[in-house]
């Protein structure tokens, strides 16, 4: 069972680089700031994948600690993004 | 062997969620659509596809890929409304609204967005209003 997997693994992997590329073409062209911040939360969805697929094809359980570490500084960026972009654009 | 075919469905299951976000986020016109493509479908790709490798094999400890997604699911709604917030009150274009702006009374929202007052302040027009 475990080649199959790491097969699999790997061709999910490969198959990541289209979403990472359009999210990145999202991060770069963005028009407003906005939506270079959406890019970047998408950015991080996709390297928490990359982490764990990347458990799944070597077979060492470390990488899922990486995924877990990204999940938790993504929340805290975005915080302090969406903090920076109310602060710049809030009338009071 | 159960397992096994569970593992690959939801590996497949996955990679179809992040694929159909990362379009929606590349074509959508809106900075609230593509967030609606990017933290939805992405936070279903990404749970699908964790539950996906922690089923495929033993090697891998359960423990932390379940934390991760429990995080993911947590956080990941509480951060995109905050996130859209921002961007409403910062003035990002709102793309296809008809009638009446429903937050009309209730958040304080910029005429303009914040690239387009930035560009102001550079050219030496009027000054941006202070935060």
């Amino acid at each position: 069972m475990q080649p199959v997997f790491t097969t699999v693994a790997t061709v999910l992997i490969a198959l990541l680089a289209v979403p990472f590329g359009l999210a990145a073409y999202r991060m770069i062209r963005g028009p407003g700031y906005a939506d270079r911040f959406v890019a970047l939360d998408m950015l991080t969805a996709i390297a928490i994948v990359f982490s764990a697929l990347i458990a799944l094809a070597t077979g060492r359980s470390a990488f899922l600690d990486i995924g877990l570490v990204i999940a938790l500084i993504n929340f805290v960026s975005t915080c302090a993004f969406a903090a920076f972009l109310e602060r710049k654009g809030g009338g009071q | 062997m159960i397992q096994a075919v569970a593992s690959l469905f939801l590996l497949a299951v996955g990679m179809t969620f992040i694929y159909i976000a990362a379009i929606g986020v590349a074509r959508l016109p809106d900075v609230f659509q593509r967030m609606h493509a990017a933290t939805k479908t992405g936070g279903i790709g990404t749970t699908s596809l964790l539950l996906g490798v922690l089923l495929a094999d033993g090697t891998v400890r359960p423990v932390t890929g379940l934390l991760t997604i429990g995080f993911t699911l947590l956080t990941l709604s509480v951060a995109s409304q905050l996130l859209s917030r921002a961007a409403y009150m910062s003035g990002a274009t709102v793309h296809g609204l008809e009638g009446r702006d429903a937050l009309a009374g209730v958040l304080d929202r910029e005429k303009a967005p914040l690239e387009e007052r930035s560009r102001v302040e550079e050219d030496g027009g009027e000054p941006l209003k202070s935060a």
